[in-house]
């Protein structure tokens, strides 16, 4: 009999992780700081060609059209300066399998669980990836158990990650629904045990190496449409696998576009509290995600995350709940696109950052996701008034997570406020001496350099 | 009577508040963490609030409190935001012009 205890399952965890993802991620690590990210990404086998071959071939997925916003872009202009006014163009990933690009994460990860043998495969996901697993799974025969953080103690469920439940298992997916904590994992850990299924994690190469043929494509759809290529990508960001894939798709494809970050801001509010599970109306895009994910991306499920934002991040900017569902209405009532607000946060972003570059710059947004009931700007809101959010029109600087949510007054309002990058970069070499626990060799330098994409010395002055 | 292969929900008490993780604010750490699964009944019969199994869909049997029979569900849209029509209200005045606009 197995001791099935939090301490004893927890102890477990790189035995269970080991045998569930099929990877010995040993193979990759220097015994110092550093590990080889490229050797665990070129791991997987697969290059981005076939990479593409499994998602278009096997799961008919991919090859999203490319919007150009035209309404939002003259909106935008019709308040920059003279002279301002990107071109907005949207990724419509929502028309995806599944509804969002999260099942290009999940084609390469159950392709590679169905090669190796495995009879079902699981993953830890409140999110839309819950359902690109159930649908990959569908396709590929296997069994499929999604692991959810869906109640607060009174039982209330966030209507968004509710709609995920529903759409997971009309997908054929056994969903499990936990209440607010970061056990969750321990719960994982004992269903990869008991079923000795596949880890269908986010954050495997698999997983990213996935994601790589999005920004492969945006850089394309861009030469082909417009004969140039992209200056401008933004991601919404969270755990930073979006943007991970995305900027290294656009680098193989030799598009060397301004790569920028996106999340709501929820500073304030602690992701694990379970008082305020249900106080905030965005479940993932937020920061409460992007900035520990960004700054110490080895937090996940995984022993190395595949997903490392800050090594691709030129910029990362923050925009508010109110802006974000206010872009959404925009979207609807001015292009007629009616998409969920979550994947929204990028073109948030992507509005204001519009008004500060010349018009005939090129901004693409690399993101929609589907929309339905629970997951929809209405249902948002209508969810916060009833739990005690004060909604109103104003200034979105005046938004208190987790009290208020601000509608911008105006749309000129909404802005893309920029994070500190030193900052950010600052925390990931300091988290990853404490971590480790392991003083920085030569090799641990260049490593810290590349994780931050900046250079010896950036990373020999922040160590001081 | 709930009888044996009807589709329900089971509630589990997975860790009580002292087998918690240290490391959770404090709110949390005053509440068990708690799971519903969804299975047919292994029972011959039972009632709600009965402790029973369940067979899962991928086929785990899985013990706990009875607590739905047909379990689905009933999100929705939400109540009527009339935010959202001042909204489109606000875009389509600045971009088209005044009321002629629909």
């Amino acid at each position: 009999m197995r001791d099935n205890s939090y301490s004893a399952v927890m102890a477990r965890k790189n035995e269970i992780m080991k045998r569930a993802v099929g990877m010995d991620y040993d193979l990759f690590e220097s015994g110092s700081i550093a590990f080889d990210y490229e050797a665990m990404m070129a791991a997987t086998g697969y290059t981005l060609d076939a990479v593409r071959k499994i998602q278009v071939e096997e799961f008919q997925i991919g090859n999203t059209p490319l919007y150009e916003l035209k309404n939002l872009t003259q909106l935008a202009r019709s308040f920059a300066p003279e002279g301002m006014g990107a071109r907005i163009f949207v990724k419509d990933e929502a028309s995806n399998l599944s509804g969002s690009f999260k099942v290009r994460r999940a084609a390469t990860s159950i392709h590679q669980a169905k090669k190796m043998g495995y009879k079902g495969v699981i993953s830890a996901t409140s999110g839309n990836y819950g359902a690109a697993v159930a649908a990959c799974a569908a396709k590929a025969g296997l069994k499929c158990i999604v692991v959810q953080e869906c109640f607060d103690s009174k039982g209330i469920g966030q209507p968004e990650i509710i709609e995920k439940a529903r759409k997971c298992e009309a997908l054929g997916a056994e969903v499990v629904q936990l209440t607010v904590g970061p056990e969750l994992f321990y719960m994982f850990l004992r269903m990869l045990e008991e079923t000795d299924y596949f880890n269908a994690s986010l954050y495997t190469p698999f997983g990213i190496a996935g994601v790589e043929t999005l920004g492969y494509e945006i850089a394309q759809q861009c030469r082909l449409m417009l004969g140039r290529d992209p200056d401008v990508v933004v991601c919404t960001n969270a755990g930073g696998g979006n943007l991970t894939g995305t900027a290294r798709g656009l680098l193989k494809a030799g598009c060397n576009a301004e790569v920028v970050a996106a999340s709501v801001n929820l500073s304030g509010l602690h992701m694990a509290s379970d008082h305020q599970f249900n106080l905030k109306s965005f479940t993932t895009g937020h920061t409460g995600f992007g900035m520990p994910f960004s700054t110490w991306p080895d937090r996940s499920d995984v022993p190395r995350s595949a997903a490392r934002p800050l090594r691709y991040m030129d910029r990362y900017v923050t925009v508010n709940q109110g802006e974000v569902f206010y872009t959404t209405e925009m979207l609807a009532a001015l292009e007629g696109m009616e998409k969920g607000p979550a994947g929204n946060t990028s073109l948030a972003a992507a509005f204001a950052l519009s008004q500060t570059l010349p018009k005939d710059k090129i901004i693409v947004v690399q993101e929609t996701e589907y929309t339905g009931a629970g997951k929809h700007v209405n249902a948002q809101l209508s969810f916060a008034r009833k739990n005690g959010i004060d909604i109103h029109f104003g200034n979105p600087e005046e938004e208190v997570p987790g009290k208020s949510i601000v509608l911008p007054a105006h749309p000129s309002l909404i802005k893309a406020r920029p994070a500190d990058m030193t900052h950010l970069r600052t925390s990931l070499i300091h988290n990853a001496v404490k971590m480790t626990g392991k003083q920085p060799t030569d090799a641990d330098i260049d490593f810290l350099a590349a994780e931050t994409k900046t250079d010896r010395e950036f990373v020999k002055e922040h160590l001081a | 009577m709930i009888r044996k292969n009807d589709w329900v929900q089971i509630h589990i008490d997975v860790l009580k508040p002292e087998e918690r993780a240290t490391n959770i604010p404090e709110d949390t750490r005053h509440v068990p963490l708690e799971m519903w699964v969804k299975g047919h009944l292994q029972n011959e019969s039972a009632e709600l609030g009965d402790v029973v199994t369940v067979k899962t869909k991928t086929g785990r049997l899985v013990e706990g409190t009875l607590c739905a029979l047909n379990p689905s569900f009933t999100h929705n849209f939400g109540d009527y935001i009339p935010e959202l029509d001042q909204i489109e209200e606000t875009v389509k005045t600045i971009l088209f012009g005044g009321a002629d606009h629909a």
